[in-house]
C-alpha cells in the first residue's frame, strides 16, 4: 500500500533522512519507533507530500507521489487520513464543523447527510455530545479524538498518526491506543503510527520499524524487535541513557570556538 | 571591505527573494480568484464577506476619526501659511486635494496595515504553528484558496470604500476648522470643495488604495505562511508584516504618484 524507496532528505545542510526504505502492505499496522529528532515525523510528512525529499520515491497504491500533478494527488489524499500531533483542529470552527469540513468541501452531500455522518464519526471516537464545543474548550485527549474523527471523515484506506499519545496522561494515551486497535479490527485500514512510546508500540503494531539518526536500523514483528541484538535497539527498548564520553580536548574546543 | 560587500549582497538577495515569494503568492491568489471560478471551483464568498466585516466595516470608526483629525491639522497648517497671503479661502481646496490624492489612501493603508495586515500574519502564523495549514493541505484543500483569497477579496473591495470614507472625514475635518475659525459659511465650504476637486483626484487616490490593499494582504499572508518556531515566530512575523507593508506602501506611493504626475 505504501512503499518508501531510498528516501533522502535535508534541512539546509543537515541530513534528516538517510536512504530510508519501508514497505507497508495493505491492512497492516506499522509502528515507527524512535527517539526525538530521528526523522520519523519528517518521514510521515513526506508520505503526505507536505515536504519534498532531496532524492528517493514514495509509492502509494503503486503510484509515485512526488511527480504526480497536485490535482491527482489531492484525489489520492482523500483516501488518506492524518492525525497531527496536536490534533490540528481549526480553532475558529466548532468540533462538528471541523469534522464536517472535508465532507462539505470535497463531496456533494446534503447538509443533513453530512450532519449524520459527522455524528457517526464523533460517536466512533467516543465524542458524542461535544459537537458544538470549540477546540479551545476541549482537553488534549479530546482534541486528538476530534482530530481523528476528522481524519476518518472521508472513510480513508490509510491512516497516519503522528505521536498519538504525546502529551497525554497514561490512561488517556491507552484510550487512544485502544481506539487505534478498534479501527484496525473494524475497518482493516492500513495504519502507520509514529511514536516513541514503547508500550503503545507493542500493543498496536503488526510490525515495528526502529529509526535512529534518520536511518532504519531494524524492522520486524514486535517479537523480533524484542529479541533484536542491535545495540541501539536494545538501548532504546531498555531505556538506557546515552553514555558520557569524556574527551577533554574536544570539550575545550567547544568552549573556545568562536 | 569584503564584509561590507557581502552584507549588502546578502541583504539585496534576501530582499529579492522576499519579493519573489510575494510574487509567487500573488500569482497563486490571482489564479484562485480570477481563473479557478471559471473551472468550476468557486470562490468562498462566505469567508470573504466575513473578512470584509472584520477588516473593513470594523475599521470605519478608527479610519474616520484619524482622517478627521488629519483634516483639522492640515487646515491649521494650511491656514498658517495661506493667511500670510490673504488666501485662507484656499484652505478648503488644499485639504480636499491633499486628502483625495494622497492622505486619504495613505492613512487608510497605514491604519489597515496595522490593524488587518498584522491580524492576517498572526492568524496564519498561529495556524502554521499549530499544524492547521498542514491539516488543510493534508485534506487536499488548497490553503491559498481557503485562507488568502477571502482576505485578498476583502481588501480589494474594502480599501477603496474606506479610502472614500477617509477622504470625506478629512475634508469634513478641514471644514470644521474653516467654518469655526475662518468664518466661512457651510455653503462657501461646499462650493470651495466642489470647485477644487476634479474626478481625477479621487480616481488616482482609489487606484492607489487598491495597490495598497494588495500589498497589505500579500505581506500579511506571506509573513504568516513563513512563520517558524512557535509563538516567538508569530510575534516577529506580526511586527515585520506591519513594517514591511508600510515600507512597500510608501514605495508604491512614490512610484504611482510619479506616474500620475507625469501622465498629466
Amino acid at each position: 500500500m505504501i512503499r518508501v524507496v531510498d528516501l533522502v532528505t535535508h534541512y539546509g545542510e543537515r541530513r534528516i533522512l538517510n536512504h530510508v526504505n519501508l514497505d507497508i502492505p495493505a491492512g497492516e499496522t506499522m509502528v515507527i519507533l524512535g527517539g526525538s529528532g530521528t526523522g520519523k515525523s519528517t518521514l510521515l510528512r513526506h508520505i503526505m507530500r507536505l515536504e519534498f525529499p532531496t532524492s528517493g520515491q514514495i509509492f502509494i497504491r503503486n503510484q509515485e507521489i512526488f511527480h504526480m500533478p497536485e490535482e491527482r494527488f489531492n484525489l489520492l489524499r482523500r483516501k488518506i487520513g492524518m492525525l497531527f500531533q496536536s490534533g490540528a483542529l481549526f480553532n475558529s470552527m466548532s468540533v462538528e464543523e471541523n469534522v464536517a469540513l472535508p465532507l462539505r468541501e470535497l463531496t456533494q452531500l446534503e447538509d443533513s447527510t453530512i450532519r449524520i455522518m459527522t455524528r457517526i464519526k464523533l460517536d466512533l471516537v467516543g465524542l458524542s455530545g461535544v459537537e458544538n464545543y470549540m477546540p479551545a474548550q476541549l482537553s488534549g485527549g479530546m482534541k486528538k479524538r476530534a482530530g481523528l474523527a476528522r481524519a476518518l471523515a472521508m472513510d480513508p484506506e490509510i491512516l497516519l498518526f503522528d505521536e498519538p499519545s504525546a502529551g497525554l496522561d497514561p490512561i488517556t494515551a491507552a484510550g487512544i491506543d485502544s481506539l487505534i486497535l478498534k479501527l484496525k479490527l473494524a475497518f482493516r485500514m492500513t495504519i502507520l503510527v509514529v511514536t516513541h512510546e514503547l508500550a503503545s508500540a507493542f500493543m498496536i503494531a503488526d510490525r515495528i520499524t526502529v529509526m535512529e539518526g534518520g536511518e532504519v536500523i531494524a524492522t520486524g514483528t514486535p517479537e523480533e524487535i524484542r529479541n533484536s541484538q542491535h545495540p541501539r535497539v536494545v538501548q532504546f527498548l531498555n531505556r538506557i541513557p546515552e553514555g558520557e564520553h569524556v574527551d577533554a580536548q574536544a570539550y575545550l574546543r567547544t568552549l573556545t570556538r568562536t | 571591505m569584503t564584509g561590507v560587500l557581502a552584507f549588502f549582497g546578502r541583504n539585496t538577495l534576501g530582499f529579492f527573494r522576499y519579493l519573489s515569494g510575494l510574487y509567487d503568492l500573488t500569482a497563486k491568489a490571482a489564479y484562485w480568484t480570477f481563473v479557478a471560478p471559471f473551472q468550476g471551483r468557486k470562490v468562498k464568498w462566505g469567508n470573504a464577506i466575513h473578512q470584509m466585516v472584520l477588516a473593513g466595516v470594523n475599521s470605519i470608526p478608527i479610519v474616520s476619526l484619524i482622517s478627521l483629525f488629519i483634516g483639522i491639522v492640515m487646515a491649521l497648517q494650511g491656514a498658517y501659511q495661506l493667511e500670510k497671503f490673504g488666501a485662507s479661502y484656499y484652505v478648503t481646496a488644499l485639504v480636499g486635494v491633499s486628502m483625495t490624492r494622497e492622505l486619504g489612501p495613505l492613512i487608510t493603508a497605514i491604519v489597515i496595515a496595522g490593524r488587518s495586515g498584522s491580524a492576517f500574519a498572526a492568524e496564519l502564523g498561529t495556524m502554521k504553528v499549530s499544524e492547521e495549514i498542514d491539516a488543510l493541505e493534508a485534506m487536499g484543500l488548497n490553503s491559498v484558496r481557503y485562507l488568502v483569497v477571502p482576505k485578498y477579496l476583502a481588501l480589494l473591495v474594502m480599501m477603496p470604500c474606506l479610502t472614500l470614507i477617509s477622504d470625506l472625514a478629512g475634508i469634513l475635518g478641514g471644514g470644521i476648522f474653516v467654518i469655526l475659525q475662518l468664518d466661512q459659511t457651510f455653503r462657501m465650504f461646499l462650493t470651495a470643495t466642489r470647485d477644487s476637486l476634479v474626478m481625477r483626484d479621487i480616481t488616482t487616490g482609489l487606484i492607489k488604495s487598491l495597490v495598497f490593499g494588495l500589498i497589505i494582504t500579500k505581506v500579511g499572508c506571506y509573513e504568516g505562511f513563513s512563520v517558524e518556531g512557535g509563538a516567538e515566530g508569530v510575534g516577529k512575523a506580526t511586527t515585520s508584516s506591519v513594517v514591511v507593508s508600510i515600507f512597500l506602501i510608501i514605495l508604491a506611493d512614490v512610484i504611482f504618484t510619479a506616474i500620475f504626475y507625469y501622465t498629466g
